[in-house]
């Protein structure tokens, strides 16, 4: 039997839910910026208005406001992001039990059972667009398909506030023509590759050689070769609503190289700051801590990661930078400079998993620093991120940037 | 930014009884310059966007002194959608 899957993305998602939360920013251009306070951040998001100007996510603010002077830059709340996603979960789940998040403002839903009580897909997509658009006052563009890789195409294809339904009988005419880069899953990479090839549109991807695709790109090529001609069964796996995140990460490219220990110590500690408010906010604990070292050697730009398990799984910004500045001392031999420094918070587990206690590890100690870390974040959420700080980071530390690093992943598909 | 706006945010004190089955009816707002109102019909609920201040809540359609006017319940707070621009 057929399946009928939705694919429900809310637009814009950050900037959206800004303007929905303070009507006075609606028509003007805005954006959400990371780390505003410091003039030093990044855009995480923007509205349609901002995207006028050619307003790029990632770009530095100082970059965006040369563009575009009346951009009004928000800083990010990510409470109420994670308020809304839930909210809108909770629609969703009228509807069917079977949704799979990606992302925080992504969903796909298998409604194939309950078409019969609510009507068929196009019918289901409407009333949600509309729904959310009257409860939450935000919009979303949904995509109705066969399978989850159509669906997700068809959100894509009409934004914002709108539905396109990609039919099994004639998803050739629909899709085929589009550039191959639209499909889920082809990357920079593969695209480039497809197009040195001449495979430029989905239908070109669709009718390659097999051998080709198999022998160039392997099992993803197969994968995606499958995609293109409507052959994706991957299922939509519900999870439990927490937010689908597996690591928590910043990472930064410093203003000069850095030199010494000292100096990646604050740099690890000014990254970890940002880290445990996000693991706050997803209500997550890390079980270990990754970190990325880039440095330049031979005029080229070179890389090392490490990783280690941390004693007790915390969401402590002062223990995980403890933790990642020991992994940092005890890996890295200073043959080179360093240009850029990533920590991430790995293995995520919910907070409210019970905690197997070690015997070697203080859990008390770890629990003091986290109720210590919760006044602080008080702090901050009522005076602002720089409200309180650590000592040694109201000096110059040669940091440039915020940069926002969450890793997204499909389940049962791509990787 | 400057233009005049029409509506504000108000937060509001209100008196609640709360049914056995846990049914929410609304019974007085008190507004921020102390003034008591009545609520004298609860016409509808649902959930909705607050579109004239911003924001969203369980919103609730009540009648006082013969008009109709929307409060809103958004994670245990209560606000109306107030006339006017002051303390903006
Ligand atoms: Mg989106």
């Amino acid at each position: 039997m057929d399946r009928t899957i939705l694919h429900c993305d809310m637009n814009n998602f950050y900037a959206s839910v800004e303007c929905m939360l303070n009507p006075k920013l609606k028509g003007h251009p805005v954006a959400v910026g990371g780390d505003v306070e410091n003039r030093h951040g990044i855009i995480l998001a923007k509205n349609y208005e901002a995207k006028k100007f050619g307003i790029q996510t990632g770009e530095a603010l100082w970059q965006a406001k040369q563009k575009c002077r009346n951009l009004i830059i928000v800083p990010p709340h990510y409470e109420e992001y994670l308020k809304y996603s839930r909210l809108a979960h909770s629609i969703y789940e009228d509807y069917t039990d079977l949704i799979e998040p990606y992302g925080m403002d992504e969903v796909w839903l298998d409604i194939t059972g309950s078409t019969k009580l609510f009507g068929n897909g196009e019918k289901v997509a409407n009333e949600l667009r509309e729904r959310i658009k009257f409860e939450l006052g935000l919009t979303i563009s949904v995509g109705v398909s066969f399978c989850k890789v159509f669906a997700k195409l068809g959100s894509d294809l009409k934004k914002p506030d709108a539905v396109t339904v990609i039919p099994k009988d004639s998803f050739r005419e629909v899709i085929w023509n589009l550039p191959a880069s639209d499909l889920l899953g082809v990357g920079r990479s593969t695209d480039k590759f497809l197009s040195s090839h001449g495979i430029h549109t989905i239908g070109e991807l669709a009718n390659a050689y097999p051998d080709l695709i198999q022998r160039k790109l392997g099992k993803n090529g197969m994968m995606l070769l499958a995609f293109a001609n409507g052959k994706d069964r991957s299922r939509v796996a519900p999870q439990d609503y927490e937010p689908p995140m597996k690591s928590v990460g910043h990472g930064i490219t410093t203003v000069q190289d850095l030199e010494n220990n000292a100096e990646v110590w604050n740099i690890i500690l000014a990254l970890t700051q940002d880290i445990g408010h996000k693991l706050r906010v997803y209500n997550k604990n890390a079980a270990g801590v990754a970190i990325y070292i880039r440095y330049i050697q031979d005029k080229q730009l070179g890389g090392k990661q490490w990783q280690c398990q941390l004693p007790v799984r915390t969401h402590s910004a002062a223990i995980i930078a403890r933790e990642a500045y020991q992994l940092f001392e005890r890996s890295y031999r200073w043959e080179f400079p360093i240009r850029s420094v990533t920590v991430r918070a790995i293995n995520l587990c919910s907070q409210d998993l019970p905690e197997q206690l070690q015997f070697f590890s203080d859990a008390a100690a770890v629990e003091r620093k986290e109720k210590l870390e919760t006044v602080i974040e008080e702090i901050r959420g009522r005076f602002g991120k720089y409200a309180i700080q650590p000592a040694c980071l109201c000096q110059d530390i040669k940091m440039p940037t915020d940069r926002e690093v969450e890793l997204r992943m499909p389940t049962g598909m791509i990787g | 930014m400057n233009q005049p706006q029409q509506f504000r945010k108000v937060y509001v004190e209100v008196q609640l009884t709360v049914s056995p089955e846990g049914d929410v009816r609304p019974n007085t707002i008190k507004f921020e310059d102390g003034t008591v109102y009545a609520i004298d019909r609860l016409r509808h609920r649902c959930r909705a966007h607050a579109t004239k201040v911003g924001g969203t809540g369980v919103r609730y359609t009540v009648v006082i002194r013969g008009q109709e006017t929307y409060l809103f319940e958004d994670d245990g707070k209560w606000f109306v959608e107030a006339r006017g621009n002051v303390g903006c």
